[in-house]
């Protein structure tokens, strides 16, 4: 989720939008604005910037003092050392990106499918107390996972599911389907109810109904939402620190994380394994960049 | 083909009822119309027969059984929206197609239904096209054919040239006649125009807050009005409405004037009553026994005809004359009643009182 923001920031500012520089009586930007904007970029990119820099690298540029902004040997060794083990074979940071990938997909996977149907269900049928059923089940996203990741810990450890994907999966399913319902009924909402009706009458069941006629135009929304739930998924750190242990389960984001710490860092492979992190997300963003703003305020998308 | 029944259903949103105890009685093969303004609940005794709307209490008959809570699709009905709810994401040939394969017709069969059905409605060069390429006309002929493509037992069809131009309306209204005589089907109609009621059924339904006000021939609805409302509703210019009460021989209208009591009434004296005198009815320009005297209000010149605005007392009457009558607003005038064509209903039930005595 830190990344929409990231992206809403940075293409936010549209010359329409800039009722300080018309108050000011330039058309345009002017240039204290200017001034800001690169101040604010420069802010929020310098990290960024610099992770970049220190995954390429070599290990006598990473400790140099004073820091070396330009002029430094690069070298891909610490991409190779994310995914390859010192010794030869598979490293721990590569399992942990694959769990990643497994987690993240399929409870994304598990939230679309279960969430969709509801979406479709609180949005065409009378359902009793429909408003406080919806109410109820967006307060589940009130708290934060700090809050309930204790007697979540202690459950898990009385059914066994601590320490296990399937653990990780069934979780970050049930903090995605909240966000899927609520999205997703925006955008079934936005396709009229008729399609069916008249499918119905046609001689379809409902379900046919929705499947034939209602579903793909629903298809642009699912995506937008699954990226969503997606990308809560790949960066969820917490839950995943708490409920996993072992590098065999483990998701990237403890497993990055268990690189600090020590007698010695490895700054270099923290930084490529970030970049290697920060890549699919950044990419489905940028697929999605459309839905990001229209997404954050729950699928308010004009047809 | 067809019969359907539906037996006083029950309906509410929320607080709002909308069907109030609805029966219809809809003959095989009839042109039935469910006529009534906006939120009388016409949409919804159609989605109710259709089976689209879960009623509360009643039930619905087809061809004598009860099919109240049969799903959509056993009912075997066809219907038109009135947003016609073509499939967007769909070429216009596989809308028409689909009514077919949702009963697993063969591909031969459906082409050689399409082709016949193209051809009746005029949409032969639409058929690789999409909705979103067609104009109001055209889809609403495709949603036309969809319903007409395979024969149930009744088709239902809500306000289908409400979002047409007039022009189209019109033609439209011809051909829809001209299709029901060809098929000889059922059809139950829904509109909130009167002149689309009066000239295409069979038989009328007026419909007024989810009540059924009455139901009968257009010519019957029209010259015999169940009620004040139904007189109001039907006819245009709109019926002009006069409060009166009978004292003898005499009605006297709370407005002064006096006409002589019409033979057929039966109201007994001082009873509050309303008379009703259509347009046609009335003349400024013959004379006869019967009149009221009042002063020119306004001219309403539509072409083939002029509305006369008489101001008597305080209402005014609508006053039907030649395109070539003249006037300046407050000049006297004579308004000739023709007593035996007028309505009278009891002011405070609102009820017919014509009926009895003719």
């Amino acid at each position: 989720m830190a990344v929409s923001v990231d992206e809403a920031v940075s293409t936010g500012p549209a010359p329409d939008h800039t009722p300080a520089a018309r108050r000011l009586g330039g058309r345009g930007r002017s240039g204290l604005e200017v001034a800001l904007l690169i101040v604010l970029a420069v802010v929020m990119l310098f990290p960024v910037l610099w992770m970049i820099e220190t995954s390429i690298k070599d290990n006598r540029d990473v400790y140099a003092i004073p820091a070396k902004f330009f002029g430094f040997n690069v070298t891909m060794d610490h991409f190779r050392d994310v995914f390859v083990a010192p010794g030869g074979g598979r490293s721990a940071l590569s399992v942990a990106f694959l769990n990643s990938v497994v987690v993240a997909g399929v409870s994304t996977l598990l939230a679309t499918v279960l969430g969709v149907p509801a979406a479709w269900a609180y949005s065409r049928f009378s359902v009793r107390a429909k408003k406080d059923q919806l109410f109820f089940i967006l307060s589940t996203r009130f708290m934060p996972p700090v809050v309930v990741v204790v007697p979540i810990f202690l459950m898990y450890r009385q059914v066994g599911l601590i320490d296990s994907k399937i653990g990780l999966i069934l979780i970050y399913a049930a903090f995605n389907v909240p966000f899927t319902i609520w999205m997703m009924k925006g955008f079934v909402d936005e396709v009229p109810a008729e399609y069916e009706d008249a499918a119905m009458l046609d001689g379809y069941t409902r379900l046919q109904a929705f499947w034939r006629y209602t579903l793909p135009l629903l298809v642009p929304g699912i995506a937008a939402t699954a990226v969503f739930a997606l990308i809560f998924s790949w960066n969820e750190f917490v839950f995943a620190i708490f409920l996993t242990s072992s590098d065999d389960v483990r998701t990237a984001p403890p497993a990055i994380a268990g690189l600090i710490g020590g007698t010695t860092t490895d700054w270099g492979l923290v930084a490529a394994a970030s970049v290697v992190f920060a890549l699919p997300v950044l990419v489905f963003a940028y697929l999605v960049r459309k839905h990001l703003v229209a997404g954050v305020t729950l699928g308010a998308v004009r047809r | 083909m067809g019969t359907v029944a539906a037996q006083g259903l029950c309906k509410s949103f929320g607080k709002v009822q909308a069907l109030d105890g609805v029966t219809l009685d809809v003959p095989d093969g009839s042109f039935f119309v469910v006529l009534g303004p906006s939120g009388a609940g016409k949409t919804t005794t159609l989605r109710a027969i259709a089976g689209l709307e879960k009623l509360d209490s009643g039930s619905v008959h087809l061809d004598g059984r009860d099919a109240t809570g049969d799903a959509p699709a056993a009912r075997d009905l066809a219907m038109v929206f009135q947003s016609y709810a073509l499939y967007p994401r769909h070429t216009v040939y596989e809308n028409i197609a689909s009514p077919l394969r949702a009963r697993r017709r063969s591909s031969s069969e459906i082409a050689a239904a399409i082709e016949q059905m193209s051809s009746l409605l005029h949409i032969e060069r639409l058929l690789q096209r999409r909705p979103a390429q067609l104009s109001g006309g055209e889809m609403q002929r495709v949603a036309l054919a969809r319903a007409l493509v395979r024969s149930p037992r009744a088709f239902l069809m809500d306000e289908p040239l409400t979002n047409l131009d007039l022009k189209l309306r019109v033609e439209m209204r011809t051909e829809l006649t001209r299709i029901h005589r060809s098929l000889g089907a059922t059809f139950v109609y829904v509109t909130n125009d009167q002149v689309e009621a009066l000239s295409m059924a069979d038989q009328v339904a007026v419909l007024k807050e989810g009540k059924v006000q009455q139901v009968g021939t257009p010519t019957e609805v029209y010259e015999r009005p169940a009620n004040q409302w139904v007189a109001g509703f039907v006819g245009s210019p709109p019926i002009s409405l006069l409060a009166c009460r009978a004292e003898g021989d005499c009605l006297v209208g709370a407005g002064g004037w006096t006409l002589p009591r019409p033979r057929w009434t039966t109201a007994e004296d001082g009873r509050a009553l309303m008379l009703g005198l259509r347009a046609e009815d009335l003349s400024v320009e013959q004379r006869g026994d019967a009149s009221l005297s009042g002063e020119l209000y306004g001219l309403e010149p539509l072409g083939d005809r002029t509305v006369v605005d008489v101001l008597v007392g305080t209402e005014i009457l609508k006053v039907k004359a030649r395109p070539t009558v003249t006037g300046a607003p407050g000049e006297r005038l004579l308004v000739t009643v023709d007593l035996d064509r007028a309505h009278l209903f009891d002011a405070g039930t609102g009820l017919s009182l014509s009926e009895a005595g003719r």
